[in-house]
């Protein structure tokens, strides 16, 4: 691999980024803004986030937000996780290609199309819309992304540790619970994380499935907007942001660690 | 828990003894894979304080062989049986026999002392108990100053010894070993084949052992099983297989050997005269019974021929000139291809006996190979 950057790679990165991050980094900078005009600087001054933090209705749809965020995202684990030993491990079932096929197909799904075929689902069956078709909106579009994320370890996993275990006398639910969950935890839990910081961040498919009473921190914030910007929304929005960051982060921290440390097994076995 | 003494040791013969009941046992034993036939109607028993080596080429069945054992695999047709019962579809978790993985298997999340003891609590043993076996077979594979570190903190040898140490903490009635020693390198293979040997005449436990490397097969079993495409060609003791293979394929897969095709001459009085195409004669004692006229094969090991300058048999046969092809020099001995007048290939090895020599056999050199009667063997498939 090339390590020396060329000018025009050094351009071309730069430019790429400065276009991905620089209107987050002026939303960042502007709610640190004295003035109470959102694009004119009136020095440093941390007095939106005292104000966003004291505004009881978008504290409500933070709150609102975090719970289904925390919700969803553990559901979607289970489910994801299972979606992806079904796929990895049971190779030989009818449709295994349509159900890879089914479950991956909101990854690359209009938002919109999910979340409007979901209120259809919802009106068709008679759901009272609220805090909680926001959750099972949110399980069935962030699950495929833990499918994924733990699809890719298990299919590096290796099979005789659990035919190992057998061997021992281990039956093959104990053997579930205490040899391979234990060694892919890594991965659901960054599955996890990602599945919580894909919520906390939705605005269209929430939008589509909300009802009254379940108002959560994007839509409050897109709905504000609407009536012009204030700083106190640049405050919320870069907490948001913050918060975003650290989980992804954290999430490919985790996986990152996990394959450093398969690497090395492996660079040993070689050895 | 004592070495077995020299007689016992020439008396374990088990397989010879009509009243032995076997401790493994396939009964007419076929497994496919859609239609693909690894093993085939196959039928063996295994005894017990037995070792036992499967030997074979890549892909004919020895590992598929092993997994019916340990309950991996089911067969499509036929039994196991084992210690008189049949476990044909008992699963793995509840089968007296434990397997060394290839790969070794430790379970990375946990350090060696609760991957030995993993096997035990399964059983629901006493506490104390557990730390008392686990102890025990850290002393035995000399993995006490290693109790508390992962899998991914040790060395290939130390993998190794750990998961022998994981797979006997359950004093199984056999243990299976599938390739164990593959990783390692030469010398700690050697070593660990002795060790091996060592432990299994200490535990008294059945050891079932796959391997490719047929030096291997030779050290450490009793008896010999050589597979081809999912059936058993032969099984015998590790001399047997070396000095009286049933067949060409055993006598070629089990070290090297030279093949010379005749025609049975005369076969009196177990002296079989064999000439072949371009009248070379060939005698060889032989107990096997052979037709006058008769297609077969001599075949002797490079070991059991020799080489020299001087035509030394007087009596005009076991011997044939030719031109020094090719040497390697092995350290401990040397290696000459020499190719006949007829144009084939005979390979002779010899001991390098003296660090020094005058006057060594060397290239493109006249020489005669020569051997004696009793130097090869007569095949006949
Ligand atoms: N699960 C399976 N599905 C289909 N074919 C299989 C399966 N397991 C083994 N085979 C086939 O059965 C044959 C025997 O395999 P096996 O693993 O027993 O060989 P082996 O003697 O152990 O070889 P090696 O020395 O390379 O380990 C091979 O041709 C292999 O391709
Ligand atoms: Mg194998």
């Amino acid at each position: 691999m090339n390590r020396t950057w060329s000018p025009y790679n050094k351009i071309s990165v730069t430019l790429g980024l400065a276009f991905l991050y620089l209107p987050i980094i002026l939303l960042i900078v502007y709610s640190f803004n004295a003035s109470k005009l959102v694009t004119v600087w009136g020095g440093f001054s941390t007095k939106w986030y005292a104000a966003a933090f004291a505004n009881q209705a978008l504290m409500d749809a933070a709150w609102v937000t975090v719970r289904v965020a925390l919700i969803s995202a553990t559901i979607a684990t289970v489910f994801g996780t299972l979606a992806a030993i079904a796929l990895v491990r049971y190779t030989k079932f009818r449709g295994r290609l349509l159900f890879s096929g089914m479950i991956y197909a909101p990854l690359v799904m209009p938002e919109v199309i999910t979340g409007l075929s979901l209120l259809l689902l919802f009106v068709a069956a008679g759901i009272d819309r609220g805090f909680w078709t926001i959750v099972i909106a949110h399980i069935t579009f962030t699950m495929c992304f833990v499918a994924v994320v733990v699809q890719s370890r298990l299919i590096t996993f290796d099979t005789s540790l659990e035919e190992a275990a057998q061997d021992l006398g281990c039956t093959p639910l104990n053997t579930f619970f205490t040899i391979t969950l234990p060694i892919i935890a890594p991965s659901i839990f960054a599955g996890w994380v990602l599945a919580f910081t894909l919520s906390l961040d939705d605005l269209v498919i929430a939008q589509f499935n909300s009802g009254p009473g379940a108002t959560t921190l994007p839509m409050k914030i897109f709905s504000q907007v609407r009536l012009g910007v204030t700083p106190e929304i640049n405050a919320i929005c870069s907490v948001l942001v913050a918060l975003v960051t650290v989980g992804l982060i954290i999430s490919s921290l985790s996986l990152k660690r996990n394959e450093i440390k398969r690497a090395r097994e492996a660079e040993a076995m070689r050895a | 828990m004592t070495k077995p003494t020299a007689a016992e040791r020439e008396k374990f013969e088990p397989w010879n003894d009509p009243t032995a009941r076997p401790l493994v046992e396939f009964r007419n034993v076929t497994k496919n894979f859609g239609s693909f036939t690894a093993v085939d109607d196959l039928s063996l028993s295994i005894y017990e304080r037995e070792f036992f080596a499967l030997l074979g080429p890549s892909g004919c069945g020895k590992t598929t062989l092993m997994r019916m054992v340990a309950g991996f695999c089911e067969p499509s047709e036929g039994e196991v049986w084992l210690a008189g019962e049949n476990i044909t579809h008992m699963p793995p978790y509840q089968r007296p026999v434990n397997m060394m993985f290839q790969s070794y298997a430790l379970f990375p999340h946990m350090n060696i002392e609760q991957n030995i003891a993993f096997g035990l609590k399964q059983e629901k043993m006493a506490k104390s108990e557990i730390a008392d076996r686990v102890g025990e077979m850290l002393t035995l594979t000399k993995m006490q100053d290693f109790a508390k570190r992962k899998p991914d903190q040790l060395s290939g040898g130390q993998k190794q010894r750990a998961a022998l140490a994981r797979s006997l903490a359950k004093q199984p009635k056999v243990l299976l070993l599938d390739e164990p020693l593959g990783a390692l390198d030469r010398k700690l293979r050697e070593e660990t084949q002795f060790e091996l040997m060592d432990l299994q005449e200490r535990l008294g436990i059945t050891f079932m052992i796959v391997t490719h490397d047929q030096e291997e097969a030779m050290t450490v079993a009793d008896r010999i099983a050589v597979m081809e495409q999912g059936k058993l060609i032969q099984i015998a003791s590790p001399r047997d297989i070396y000095e009286h293979p049933g067949n060409r394929y055993v006598a070629d897969f089990v070290g090297d050997i030279n093949f010379i095709e005749g025609i049975a001459q005369s076969t009196n009085d177990e002296l079989i005269k064999i000439e072949t195409a371009d009248g070379l004669i060939v005698e060889c004692n032989s107990a096997a019974s052979i037709d006058k006229n008769q297609q077969v094969w001599f075949a002797a090991r490079p070991e059991k021929l020799t080489v020299s300058r001087e035509n030394p048999v007087v009596t005009g046969s076991n011997a044939v000139e030719g031109e020094v092809w090719d040497i390697a020099y092995l350290g401990d001995m040397s290696c000459y291809n020499i190719r006949t007048d007829a144009g084939k290939i005979l390979k002779v090895t010899q001991l390098n006996h003296s660090r020094t020599s005058d006057a060594p056999i060397t290239w493109e050199e006249r020489v005669w190979v020569s051997w004696t009667n009793d130097a090869g063997m007569v095949l006949t498939s």
